[in-house]
């Protein structure tokens, strides 16, 4: 392997950490925004706990980006010390919380997702990635037997219950197409058995939601992307830049703060 | 939802590890025993505490009354032979 080809496959490999742990990171940060504000307090710890979940994820993945750039970068670094272009999170994990039902139909949806892939993925020819994955997809399987358990119940609940999950999921739909989207880093190391193609998943996923959304008694709605441009590739909603200048103000003005 | 509708309360008890006896931890509301379940799960198991759950309904366990105290109890403060302190245990019994 020349220098530049091993440059370019840790330049990828970089870039799919940074992916994959971003996305579990701003969503464990969306879930954190909400602890304390649970319908009651079991599922406030529950919630509360899938959040850190997908923290140890995002900390393990950001953990070896940070060992590939080298130069003694350490994953709070990446978290905190990085700009909005730079984080590779995708749209979905970046929408607020506007009610229990948004996040609950946001999870259900990246659930199935992070079910498919880090199966796939714990099958990986990366000894870290494979390890990674196999870790989290005993916590994954976990997170999408909650979710699902309360889709179908507030699906087949009241017709209020119905009403705001259907909402939820017309909301949160537009965002999913970026789910399938191949970014030019996984195209490259999928071709080595490192990484997924983002692809190959849709046929399943689209197959998996609409069973548990047409058992829920709710409705798949249409396409419609809302975007060309991805997460994946640096692009963000207007709302990353809002959740990283809160995530990221204390260790930007207190650089030395220790716990 | 409104705050005095938070479901059946249950009853947790977990099993440190396979064979030991099960032990009360706690309670917690729930709709029924699917949701009780995954409930006790995030709220009793997170650090390892446990390796089996047993989920009872508050309303069916049958419990002493305070003041049945006295009868139920006192009786038993001065009967030392009721204690079995006068045996040799052998070395290997564990447990007693």
């Amino acid at each position: 392997m020349g220098l530049n080809t091993f440059k370019m496959k840790n330049h990828n490999l970089y870039q799919y950490c940074l992916q994959l742990g971003d996305t579990s990171f701003i969503l464990s940060h969306r879930i954190a925004e909400y602890c304390s504000k649970a319908p009651h307090l079991e599922e406030d710890l529950a919630i509360t706990n899938v959040g850190l979940d997908l923290l140890g994820q995002a900390e393990s993945f950001l953990k070896y980006a940070a060992e590939i750039k080298g130069d003694g970068t350490s994953e709070d670094d990446l978290a905190f010390k990085r700009k909005e272009k730079d984080f590779k999170s995708i749209h979905l994990c970046e929408v607020p919380n506007f009610d229990y039902a948004l996040i609950l139909v946001r999870q259900f949806l990246m659930d199935i997702y992070n079910n498919l892939l880090f199966n796939e993925l714990s099958e990986s020819k990366d000894a870290i990635i494979n390890g990674i994955s196999k870790k989290s997809i005993k916590e994954i399987r976990y997170h999408l037997q909650r979710s699902k358990d309360w889709m179908i119940r507030l699906g087949q609940g009241t017709e209020e219950s119905n009403q705001k999950i259907q909402y939820a999921l017309d909301t949160l739909w537009m965002y999913t197409n970026e789910l399938f989207y191949d970014s030019s880093a996984e195209i490259e190391l999928e071709k080595e058995g490192i990484a997924v193609l983002s692809s190959s998943l849709e046929t399943e996923w689209r197959k998996k939601t609409k069973e548990i959304i047409v058992e829920a008694g709710l409705v798949v709605p249409e396409n419609q992307p809302h975007s060309m441009q991805y997460g994946k590739d640096g692009i963000h909603t207007e709302y990353l830049g809002y959740l990283l200048a809160e995530m990221q103000h204390l260790p930007l003005l207190y650089p030395d703060a220790k716990w | 939802m409104s705050e005095d509708n938070q479901g059946i309360l249950w009853e947790v008890f977990l099993q440190p590890k396979p064979g030991r006896p099960f032990k009360h931890v706690g309670s917690l509301h729930a709709y029924d025993k699917k949701m009780a379940m995954t409930a006790a799960r995030d709220l009793y198991t997170r650090r390892g505490e446990g390796k089996g759950i047993w989920l009872v309904r508050a309303e069916d366990i049958v419990s002493s009354e305070l003041e049945d105290g006295e009868a139920f109890y006192d009786p038993s403060n001065d009967k030392i032979y009721r204690h079995p302190t006068f045996y040799n245990l052998p070395d290997g019994v564990k447990h007693i």
